[in-house]
């Protein structure tokens, strides 16, 4: 019981921060500076969720390396993005990347790769 | 708006959603693993998913839970944590304004990091207004549904999904945002901001509550502004400062 307590107290939190300034809708109004300070936000979250995820996969150090399949892959999927800014096409051979890079990398790589 | 519309419109976003859910999957199931090898009851976790629908916080509840933490220090803990969401919703919220209370009340809650990368990429092409609630509808839904499956299947059958985590599935999520974040690094204030950001979320990625991403993010943000000043702006600053 009292852990459904903490569980609802939980929901109830998370539901406040998300909903609120959608309910307060228009009797919210961003100052000019707050206004352009969100319109940041979309790229400067974004990255700052991915980059961590790429460089230290394990959560430790930095990875860079070529033996980091997550970075390889987040690399080639920056490349495809910037030359065609097609969202499919980056998911798709980002994706296609990482997950050969992975295969590979324990028997193919470490006769091509020098240490 | 026809029912066809509202269909078409909610199948798209659950349709490019499909990445997300993909990379959400081990960590629903991992979720469920941890609630079942915890002292919580297995209906415990999924409730948690059902009504909290936030990966991180529900993490790191079960860690509070498992060192016995208070009901004050895990709440106050699954508010920091969430904070950024309400950058999301201020973000959003011009393109959610027109629709009804309720509306905002249930797209607010589906709110997730996934979805609202997803709805955003599809917002920022109409003026805000223009666009009904079925596109970020169908993503948030998805997404939720998708949470509860996996957190299910975690629950029931965690143990039989060793080395989930290696798989590395949530390269789909990286692979995602970067086909949305690149287009928009048109132009330098916003390619110095997500620079920015990313490169102070790495060197803080060890603070506690997801503290050093809310820092990171605050940091890219100024670097932004600072940038967006114009030039008449600028000028008045440094002929003031002589």
């Amino acid at each position: 019981m009292n852990d459904v307590l903490m569980i609802v107290g939980m929901a109830l939190i998370t539901w406040m921060i998300r909903a609120t300034v959608f309910v307060l809708g228009d009797r919210l109004v961003f100052p000019p500076l707050v206004r352009t300070a969100l319109g940041f936000v979309p790229v400067t979250v974004l990255t700052a969720i991915i980059v961590p995820m790429a460089v230290s996969p394990h959560g430790g150090g930095a990875e860079l390396t070529w033996r980091n399949p997550q970075l390889i892959g987040a690399l080639a999927a920056v490349a495809v993005s910037a030359l065609t800014k097609r969202p499919l096409l980056t998911i798709a051979v980002g994706l296609a990347v990482f997950f050969v890079w992975q295969a590979l990398l324990p028997t193919l790589l470490p006769t091509l790769l020098p240490k | 708006m026809t029912s066809t519309h509202r269909f078409t419109a909610f199948t798209a976003g659950a349709r490019d959603t499909i990445p997300m859910l993909i990379g959400a999957a081990p960590f629903g199931v991992i979720f469920g693993t941890l609630v079942a090898s915890g002292p919580l009851h297995l209906w415990h976790g999924q409730l948690m998913s059902l009504i909290v629908f936030a990966g991180s916080a529900q993490f790191i509840a079960l860690g509070l839970v498992a060192g016995h933490a208070s009901f004050a220090v895990i709440w106050a803990t699954t508010f920091v944590v969430n904070l950024r969401h309400v950058l999301y919703s201020a973000t959003l919220a011009p393109y959610v304004a027109h629709l009804p209370a309720r509306w905002r009340w249930a797209l607010g809650g589906l709110l997730t990091d996934e979805v609202f990368a997803v709805a955003w990429a599809h917002y920022r092409l109409h003026p805000p207004g223009s666009v009904g609630p079925y596109y970020f509808l169908g993503s948030g839904l998805s997404m939720y549904l998708n949470w509860q499956l996996w957190t299910l299947a975690g629950l029931l059958f965690g143990a039989a999904f060793p080395g989930l985590q290696s798989l590395g599935l949530d390269f789909a999520m990286v692979a995602t945002f970067i086909a949305i974040v690149v287009p928009q690094l048109v132009a330098l204030r916003y390619l110095a901001a997500a620079v920015t950001a990313g490169a102070l979320a790495f060197f803080w990625q060890a603070w506690p509550y997801k503290l050093g991403l809310l820092a990171a993010v605050f940091a890219g943000v100024v670097v932004g502004v600072l940038l967006s000043r114009p030039r008449g702006a600028r000028r008045t600053t440094v002929e003031a400062s002589r």
